[in-house]
C-alpha cells in the first residue's frame, strides 16, 4: 500500500486482517486506559453505579485495571426511590464482595425536604440531576465515572470521553475539548468537574458481547421471567409500589426482560424469551429498535429529551 | 412491544467465526459545505443497517414534515446524522460526531467532521484517531481550495489512508471524463503534497452517489468504466494503522501507574477473593502499549527525564490474572521488571536502545485549535504520554498557507492555523519524530489558567539534527 496510486483501488488480502485484536480486546483496552489516566490524574474520582448492565461492566473494567489491588474508588448511586428491589439487592452485593464504599445520593430524601417537587408524570429519572450535583460537591469528587455510551442518543455521540462540568453539572456542546490522540485532557479549575465516558466508544451489542465472554453477573431482570405488566405508552410496565395501573390498564402476565434498568415508574420492559446471555446477545444482534426508543419513556418526552437533561447536569 | 427479531441479520452478524475475530477500524468524514457528506454517512449508516427501526421512523416523519421527496423510500439521509437541536436550530454542525456500525468483517467507528466551522480543528480531532480519512468532493465543483486544506491537514497528520470519494457522480451523469479529470487533479494535489509517495498515506478515488447509493455499499452497473471496489469494500479490507506499524521494532509504553497493592500507604488495598501473602511484593508498572510489541525476556530501557536510560528485562506481563507472554499496541497491561528501579507515572519503557535522548528543546508542527492566540513568549503546559511539563514559546517560525502548501512568515498562531514554533520545556521529554511515531510524536499544548486545549502538536527533527525532507509541511 506504500505507492502513489495511479490505478484505481485494488483490495487488500485478508491475511493482512487475520493478527489483529477483535474489536472486543481493542475497546476494553482503550476504557482500561482512560480508567487509569483518570484515576492517575484526579484526586477523588468516583463511579456511577446504579446495577444495570453499562455500570456493571465499567466496575468489572475496573477491578482489571487495578488487578490486583483493588479498585480505588467509591461508586455512587443515586436512588430514585423507584428501583427495582432485585437490582437495590444486587448493588448491595456487588459492593460487599468488592469491598466498596457506596455513597448513595437519594431522590425522596430531597423531595422529603422540599427541594425537588415529584413530577406530573410521576417519572423520577430527571429528578436525579440535583441530589447527583449535590453528592459530586458535598463528596469533592473530581471526576465521575459513567457507563453512558454515544450509540444511545444523539447527544451523547457528541459528548468527549473526558467531559467538563461547569460549578453547575452543565454540558456545553458549543465549547468542547478537542479530544487528541489517546491524550486526555482532565484539568479543571476549582468547583468543575469532569465526567469520565470510558465506553463511550461501545455499542450495545458489544456490552452484551462482553457480558457473556467475561461471565459478568447481572440482576436478573435482564433476562427472561415471567411479570405482572401493564401496558402504557407502547411499553410494558412492572406492577410495583410506585407503578400501579389506572383503573382502564389491564394487567396481564408476561414473559419479559429490560434492555435498560432505571426507575421503575418510567422504565418498561420487553416481551422476550431471552433467558442466558447467548439469548440477550442473538436478541440484540438482531433487534430493529434500540434499547432507549424500547424502553425509556424519559426519552420520548422530546426529540431532545437527553441533551436538555445533560445541559441541566444529568449522567 | 416486543423486540422485532431481523432473523437474516441476526444470522449473518452471529455467525461466530466472523464476529469472534472482527477488528475494530477507525474512519472519519471530511468535506466540504454541500458536498453530501451527511447524506453519505446516512447511507452508509442506513445500507449497513446500523439504523434501527425506531430511529427511522423519526427521520421519515421529519423528511415528510419537511416535504423531502428522493430515493431511498423518502427518507432523507442526511437527518439520520442529525444532531442537537442546538444545531438544528442554526442549520449547522458544532462538533464531531460518532457512529457506529458493523458487518461481518469489521466494527467500524465513524468520526464524522464538520465541513464549515473549525474544520481544522475537527478535521485534526477525527483524523487523529483514525485509520482512514474519506474526504468528499461533489463532482460538478471538482477539487476546491477546502478540499486541499483537507488533504494538507491528513499529511500532516500522517493518516494512513487518504479515500477521495467524488460524490454526486449522479448528477454529472455518470461521466467518466468528469471522474476521470477530478481523480487527475486529485492526484496532483497528492504529489504536491507527498500523499503516498512517503510511503505512509496512501490514496484512494472513489466514484459515489450517496443519495442513490451507487460504490456505497454494493458497485454500481452505472459506472461501468469504474472497476475497483465500492466505499465500503475499501473501509471494510484496508490495514488498520496499527496493522502497518506492527512491524516496527519501537516498542513503547507510557507508564501511567504502579501498581503495588501490598504498599505500606495501602495495606488492604489487596482486591477480594485473592491471597494477599502472594501480592505481598507485587509491583507491576501499568499502562498502554502505544507502538511496537513486547515480549517477556525483552532487554527494555526505563526513561525517566534527567536521568540516564537503565537497561533491564521484563519479567512479566500481566492483564488482570492473566499472565501473557507476549503483548502489542494497543493492548492495556501491566509490565513486571527485573531490576527494583524507581519507575513512576510519566516515564516511558521503551525496547533497549532504540530511543534517543530526552530533550528539552522541542521543534514542532502546531495545529492551533483556540480562539486564544498563540504569542511568541507564552507559558504553556505540554502533554506529552503521561507527563505534563510546562514550556515557554520561543518563537513561531511560520505558518502554513493549506490551499498553496507554503510557509509563510508568522510570529504568532490563530484558530485553525498550522505552523512552526520552537518551545522551551521545563523537564526534557522522550521526543520522538511525529513522521515515524504517531504516539510519542504527538502531544497537546494546554493553557496554564483555564486548563483548555489550545494545540494539537506534532514533533519534529531538531533543524539540522537528521533532516527529514518529507517532513517539511
Amino acid at each position: 500500500m506504500s505507492t502513489f496510486l495511479t490505478e484505481e483501488p485494488t483490495l487488500v488480502n485478508d491475511a493482512a486482517v487475520s493478527t489483529r485484536l477483535s474489536s472486543l480486546d481493542t475497546l476494553e483496552s482503550e476504557a482500561i486506559h482512560i480508567i487509569r489516566e483518570v484515576v492517575a490524574e484526579f484526586e477523588k474520582p468516583a463511579l456511577l453505579f446504579s446495577g444495570g448492565k453499562d455500570s456493571v461492566v465499567m466496575l468489572h473494567l475496573a477491578t482489571k485495571a487495578f488487578w490486583p489491588g483493588k479498585v480505588p474508588f467509591p461508586v455512587l448511586h443515586v436512588d430514585t426511590g423507584h428501583n427495582f428491589p432485585e437490582v437495590i439487592d444486587f448493588r448491595d452485593r456487588t459492593v460487599e464482595r468488592l469491598g466498596l464504599k457506596l455513597v448513595v445520593g437519594s431522590v425522596q430524601e430531597f423531595i422529603d425536604r422540599g427541594e425537588l417537587a415529584e413530577r406530573a408524570d410521576g417519572t423520577r429519572n430527571p429528578l436525579q440531576t440535583v441530589p447527583l450535583l449535590d453528592a459530586i460537591q458535598s463528596n469533592k469528587f473530581d471526576a465521575v465515572f459513567g457507563g453512558g455510551r454515544r450509540d444511545e442518543d444523539k447527544a451523547r455521540a457528541k459528548e468527549r470521553i473526558l467531559s467538563l462540568r461547569d460549578e453547575f453539572g452543565q454540558w456545553d456542546p458549543r465549547n468542547q475539548r478537542p479530544e487528541l490522540w489517546n491524550l486526555y485532557n482532565g484539568r479543571h479549575t476549582v468547583g468543575q468537574h469532569v465526567r469520565a465516558f470510558p465506553i463511550s466508544n461501545w455499542t450495545e451489542l458489544d456490552v452484551w458481547r462482553y457480558i457473556e465472554r467475561e461471565n459478568i453477573e447481572l440482576p436478573g431482570l435482564y433476562y427472561a421471567h415471567d411479570r405482572e405488566v401493564f401496558a402504557r405508552d407502547g411499553m410494558w410496565r412492572a406492577v410495583g409500589e410506585v407503578s400501579q395501573p389506572r383503573p382502564d390498564e389491564k394487567v396481564i402476565t408476561k414473559t419479559v426482560r429490560y434492555r435498560t434498568v432505571g426507575d421503575m415508574s418510567c422504565t418498561g420492559a420487553v416481551e422476550s424469551a431471552a433467558a442466558t446471555v447467548r439469548d440477550v446477545v442473538i436478541e440484540v444482534a438482531a433487534s430493529t429498535i434500540t434499547e432507549r426508543g424500547a424502553t425509556r419513556a424519559d426519552d420520548r418526552i422530546s426529540e431532545a429529551a437527553m441533551e436538555d437533561r445533560k445541559k441541566d447536569g444529568y449522567f | 412491544m416486543s423486540t422485532e427479531i431481523d432473523t437474516a441479520r441476526a444470522a449473518a452478524l452471529l455467525d461466530e467465526a466472523p464476529l469472534a475475530s472482527a477488528s475494530l477500524f477507525r474512519f472519519a468524514t471530511a468535506g466540504s459545505v454541500d458536498d453530501g457528506k451527511s447524506t453519505l454517512v446516512g447511507r452508509l449508516l442506513h445500507d449497513s443497517k446500523a439504523i434501527l427501526a425506531d430511529q427511522l421512523d423519526a427521520v421519515a416523519r421529519t423528511s415528510a414534515d419537511r416535504g423531502f421527496g428522493g430515493s431511498a423510500g423518502g427518507i432523507d439521509l442526511a437527518l439520520l446524522t442529525d444532531g442537537l437541536r442546538a444545531e438544528r436550530e442554526q442549520g449547522i454542525t458544532i462538533d464531531v460526531a460518532y457512529r457506529y456500525f458493523a458487518t461481518d468483517r469489521r466494527s467500524f467507528i465513524l468520526a464524522d467532521c464538520p465541513g464549515h466551522v473549525q474544520y481544522t480543528k475537527n478535521t485534526v480531532t477525527g483524523a487523529s484517531t483514525a485509520d482512514a480519512v474519506v474526504v468528499l468532493i461533489d463532482a460538478r465543483k471538482g477539487v476546491l481550495e477546502q478540499t486541499r486544506r483537507h488533504l494538507s491537514v491528513l499529511q500532516l497528520l500522517r493518516v494512513a489512508h487518504v479515500i477521495v470519494a467524488v460524490n454526486k457522480i449522479d448528477l454529472v451523469d455518470f461521466s467518466e471524463s468528469v471522474f476521470r479529470e477530478i481523480e487527475a487533479d486529485v492526484q496532483k494535489v497528492g504529489r504536491e503534497l507527498g500523499l503516498g509517495a512517503d510511503g505512509i498515506t496512501d490514496l484512494l478515488v472513489v466514484p459515489v452517489s450517496a443519495l442513490d447509493g451507487d460504490n456505497v455499499v454494493e458497485r454500481s452497473e452505472r459506472t461501468p468504466w469504474y472497476s475497483g471496489p465500492a466505499l465500503l469494500e475499501v473501509l471494510e479490507t484496508l490495514p488498520a494503522a496499527d496493522e502497518l506499524e506492527s512491524h516496527l521494532e519501537s516498542f513503547r509504553f507510557p507508564v501511567q501507574l504502579v501498581v503495588r497493592p501490598q504498599g505500606a500507604l495501602a495495606p488492604d488495598a489487596i482486591a477480594g477473593g485473592l491471597d494477599a501473602e502472594a501480592y505481598r511484593d507485587y509491583r507491576a508498572y501499568a499502562g498502554q502499549i502505544t507502538e511496537g510489541s513486547v515480549k517477556v525476556g525483552d532487554k527494555v530501557s526505563v526513561l525517566t527525564p534527567g536521568q540516564d536510560p537503565r537497561t533491564t528485562t521484563v519479567t512479566g506481563i500481566d492483564f488482570a490474572g492473566a499472565e501473557l507472554a507476549e503483548a502489542a499496541a494497543p493492548q492495556s497491561v501491566a509490565l513486571r521488571l527485573a531490576d527494583e528501579f524507581d519507575v513512576a507515572r510519566g516515564d516511558t519503557i521503551a525496547a533497549a536502545g532504540t530511543v534517543r535522548e530526552s530533550s528539552a528543546d522541542l521543534y514542532a508542527a502546531l495545529c492551533w485549535l483556540s480562539p486564544k492566540p498563540l504569542r511568541e513568549g507564552a507559558k504553556v503546559l505540554v502533554k506529552h504520554g503521561t507527563r505534563t511539563v510546562q514550556a515557554l514559546v520561543r518563537s513561531v517560525s511560520g505558518k502554513l498557507d493549506l490551499a498553496t502548501f507554503k510557509l509563510e512568515g508568522a510570529s504568532s498562531l490563530e484558530l485553525n492555523d498550522i505552523g512552526h514554533a520552537q518551545l522551551r520545556l521545563a523537564a526534557p521529554l522522550p521526543l520522538e519524530n511525529y513522521l515515524h511515531h504517531r504516539r510519542t510524536g504527538a502531544f497537546l499544548v494546554i493553557d496554564p489558567l483555564d486548563g483548555n486545549t489550545l494545540a494539537a502538536g506534532l514533533v519534529k527533527d531538531h533543524p539540522g539534527d537528521h533532516e527529514d525532507e518529507r517532513y517539511s509541511i
